[in-house]
């Protein structure tokens, strides 16, 4: 597909100690920090998602008082989302989209400084909050007022600022995927010969652009409503508690594409390359990005079924929700029209790519039952939104995440990763998942409402078996952690090209890949 | 082969998980609860064509995807094929979709306008969401009255919450209504957004603060129907239940009669003077419907949101400055204005008992009749 001249530059390696990774401007050294961040976080969530599980292991309050309780929840919605999928999708980004477009580094280097940096900070600020007087958010990762605003304690202007700073360091990681992807691609590369990762992403970054400005409007707003006597959110004077939903949904719905259009990118990656033949429609797989995001902009009032719309809007946002279903059904047939006829085997990144199709689809039929509009008078608020959330998030994009994670490791570190613990892992995840969240679509049917740390006892088998799921899941993930530090200090050597099937330009790199990637511009035939 | 154990051994694994769950079947349920009234049923009906729609799909698609996983596999010797792009192929597949959700939107509208059209109401009761309790007025009849958590489950939540029937599903007072009787709810709240969801009736709606939210029902017969609050509330969002009962017109009517003379005793004596004593016991059941959830039985609390009781400055000082801040409140924090919702007797007795006890020895009192006096 393509050939490629490159010469190494040894000249300008990275600095040495400390100031390599404070004063780094190299996308790699960016990206590894990103996705070490990302993998902390997954971990500290992760923590706190045991503890809920092990307070919902039996009825009755063992563990933690309900006011900890929901800074538990509270805390590890806001870490998984923004704390470990966001970085770890920008992480990938800054790795991969250089290598992939033929480009030397990220199009605005030292704006890529700033946007990491800015993340350690947030996140010590939120994670401080614990050790204020008022303690840590208790009011849901969705923030409604008048609980996050009039009824909040003084630290909710910890968490204000914190968000702020995330929203920053998301915006200029946009501006720099898009920036890149439009000015660093190898002469020949067209956009429509462009990798399917970076499409994703490029279409992610125009999402982020435009959703988290909004978040922004939002958090400022509560900011103002606390501490400078307006109203945005308060009837008494003249505002509405509801407006501040539609304009959370508003960041809210985009910002779940946000999380799980660049595993698309990755699947759509994966699958050709261990399917041995290409993907079956590189096109309509693009247009159907593209319709996904512009269809997660004119949805955001499904989240708000039952705060007393009138019936027009409840029609309109039902039509409209169930249209996703269309550009997401397109990718599903696609991937498998990929697998159709082609020569398949089944490596860790292919078991994760597989995993992802099967249960993120899962998740996207409880989404659909979710879009019709009586139903979800029921299903609202309960722990069936708690497991098709976590269904196209956990084995939709924290799989992916792993999927990439082995895919391009090898590209990464020069090292192949321990291919029988990588099985092991899958299979473990793979189970366990399963384990702890299909249990909650029958708990919620049932009438279990989400975000309460004790329940009636009909609830309690299925949330036993849940947690044991639960504690399983996150211990394999323990695993996954040795497997990627085994990897970074050796194991065999990886060939450039890694897998017999791959394609694309970030394999004709050496493994280890460069410390800049090309310095000389690949042709693209 | 290493793949092929693998599996083998994933099977077994699952089977024998699955094994372990279905016990867990013959006790619980796995499906939506299918409800009393025709909206339950519409949902219920609705929710079973979308999920046998997503289990049709399902059987298509990954039968599809695990047919290619098995035989087309490096393995077995499969070669790749070179096929890409059909429009025919991506056109069918794009309009079999829409075709499928079309089908399923027509009836979901109609139920949707049906659910919520609220004219023609018989009866009319008004929810108010607090923190952490419901209030319910039969607006035409002039009967009010608040629905807090039943004691036994607040006591048994450190405990053993088997031994409560109906654990943290059973209140102190229900809201009753007629059976085949078109009810309107009409829905706001004191406080933050709640929700009220009785899964039974098919539906929850939100109570927003300074809004106004309607919804309607009609239970064909009588029963005892249970719910939760869905919307997060606060610290005690699981613990304010829903019991909806349904009567006969006759028994309802003689509830209702009740319920009045209920409500005008409690408020009785409001204008006698009452001892240190019979404030004292009287207060005590108050706080543990009302006080107990924030500052704890013990009286100490939770700091810093719900600040202790023992020998704090409003407890131990003086008695105008205790009387204020229990039937107004203190705006920003937690504490609510107890004014409207309790009775001159219940305040009287809850400030009086405030001061005795949990080690308070203030030996004061303040009379119903002061209350009265300070509204």
């Amino acid at each position: 597909m393509a050939t490629v001249a490159h010469e190494v530059d040894h000249h300008h390696g990275p600095a040495k100690g400390i100031s390599r990774w404070l004063f780094t401007t190299n996308h790699k050294d960016i990206g590894s920090m990103y996705l070490w961040l990302a993998l902390i976080m997954f971990l500290t969530g992760g923590s706190l998602a045991m503890l809920i599980r092990a307070e919902l292991f039996q009825p009755g309050l063992q563990l933690v008082e309900p006011e900890v309780f929901n800074r538990l929840t509270t805390m590890h919605g806001l870490i998984m989302v923004f704390g470990a999928v966001m970085p770890a999708w920008t992480g990938f980004a800054n790795w991969m989209i250089p290598m992939m477009v033929g480009g030397p580094d990220m199009a605005l280097p030292r704006m890529n400084n700033w946007s990491f940096w800015l993340l350690p900070f947030a996140f010590t600020l939120l994670m401080s909050t614990w050790f204020m007087e008022g303690g840590a958010p208790a009011f849901g990762w969705t923030f409604y007022a008048p609980l996050s605003t009039t009824f909040a304690p003084d630290t909710t202007d910890v968490f204000i600022f914190a968000i702020h700073l995330m929203g920053f360091s998301s915006i200029m990681g946009a501006i720099n995927v898009i920036a890149t992807v439009l000015n660093m691609r190898a002469p020949g590369m067209t956009l429509m010969k462009m990798p399917l990762f970076c499409w994703t992403w490029l279409v992610t970054a125009f999402l982020l652009i435009a959703a988290m400005p909004v978040l922004a409007g939002a958090v400022t707003m509560m900011l103002t409503d606390r501490n400078f006597g307006t109203s945005f959110f308060d009837a008494a004077g003249g505002g509405d508690p509801v407006l501040f939903q539609h304009v959370f949904w508003f960041f809210g719905h985009p910002e779940v594409y946000i999380m799980i259009l660049p595993a698309f990118g990755v699947v759509s990656e994966i699958i050709p390359t261990f399917a041995r033949k290409q993907i079956f429609g590189y096109a309509s797989m693009v247009y159907a990005i593209s319709a996904i995001a512009f269809l997660s902009f004119i949805v955001w009032a499904h989240h708000m079924f039952t705060t007393g719309m009138p019936v027009a809007g409840e029609i309109y946002f039902m039509y409209a929700t169930m249209l996703i279903a269309v550009p997401t059904g397109v990718k599903v047939f696609n991937w498998v029209a990929t697998l159709w006829r082609g020569s398949i085997s089944f490596e860790t990144p292919m078991l994760f790519a597989l995993a992802f199709v099967f249960l993120f689809t899962i998740g996207g039929f409880s989404g659909l039952m979710l879009a019709i509009g009586p139903a979800d008078m029921q299903y609202h608020d309960t722990y069936f939104v708690v497991a098709h959330f976590h269904y196209v998030l956990v084995p939709g994009a924290v799989f992916a995440l792993m999927a990439g994670a082995y895919y391009w490791i090898p590209k990464w570190t020069g090292h192949m990763y321990d291919e029988r613990l990588g099985k092991l892992h899958f299979w473990l995840s793979a189970i366990s998942v399963n384990v702890l969240f299909f249990p909650m679509h029958f708990v919620g049917l049932q009438g279990m409402p989400r975000r309460i740390p004790d329940y009636a006892l009909q609830f309690a088998d299925f949330n036993r078996i849940a947690s044991i799921g639960g504690f399983a899941f996150g211990l394999s993930q323990l695993l996954f952690v040795y497997i990627m530090i085994k990897t970074v200090r050796g194991g065999a050597k990886a060939t450039d090209r890694v897998w017999e099937g791959s394609h694309g330009l970030e394999w004709t790199l050496p493994s280890p890949a460069p410390y800049h990637s090309f310095t000389q511009a690949p042709e693209i035939r | 082969m290493k793949i092929g154990q693998h599996r083998r051994a994933a099977t077994t694994l699952a089977g024998l998980l699955l094994a372990a769950a279905l016990p867990a079947r013959a006790d619980y349920g796995m499906n939506l609860v299918r409800g009393v009234t025709e909206t339950s049923h519409t949902a219920f009906d609705l929710h079973m064509i979308s999920l046998w729609v997503c289990v049709a799909i399902g059987v298509v698609v990954f039968g599809a995807m695990f047919y290619a996983l098995f035989a087309f596999r490096k393995s077995r010797g499969a070669v790749a094929a070179n096929f890409h792009e059909n429009t025919t192929v991506e056109v069918v597949w794009t309009i079999i979709p829409i075709i499928i959700l079309i089908s399923m939107a027509v009836p979901a509208t109609l139920s949707l306008i049906d659910l919520e059209d609220t004219s023609d109401a018989e009866l009319t009761v008004k929810v108010t969401g607090y923190q952490w309790r419901w209030q319910y007025e039969y607006i035409d009849q002039g009967v009010s009255f608040f629905s807090n958590l039943a004691s036994s489950s607040r006591d048994a939540t450190k405990g053993d919450p088997h031994s409560v029937e109906h654990y943290l599903l059973d209140v102190d007072n229900r809201v009753v209504l007629p059976v085949n009787t078109r009810v309107r709810f009409v829905f706001t709240s004191n406080d933050v957004i709640h929700s009220w969801w009785v899964p039974a009736l098919g539906w929850k709606q939100d109570t927003v603060p300074g809004f106004i939210n309607d919804a309607w029902t009609s239970i064909p017969e009588p029963g005892v129907y249970r719910g939760q609050c869905a919307e997060l509330c606060g610290k005690d969002h699981g613990f304010m239940p829903i019991v909806v009962e349904a009567k006969t017109r006759e028994d309802y009517d003689a509830w209702l009669v009740a319920k009045k003379a209920e409500t005008e005793a409690a408020a009785s004596g409001a204008d006698r003077d009452w001892t240190l004593d019979e404030l004292v016991e009287r207060g005590k059941g108050v706080y543990g419907t009302y006080c107990v959830a924030c500052h704890q039985a013990n009286g100490q609390g939770i700091p810093p949101a719900f600040p202790s009781l023992v020998g704090s400055k409003i407890t131990t000082g003086a008695i105008e400055g205790h009387v204020d801040i229990v039937m107004n409140g203190k705006a920003g924090t937690g504490m609510q204005a107890f004014a409207a919702q309790l009775n001159d007797v219940d305040l009287a007795a809850v400030i009086t008992y405030e001061r005795n006890a949990f080690g308070n020895t203030m030996g004061d009192l303040v009379q119903p009749s002061a209350i009265k006096a300070a509204r």
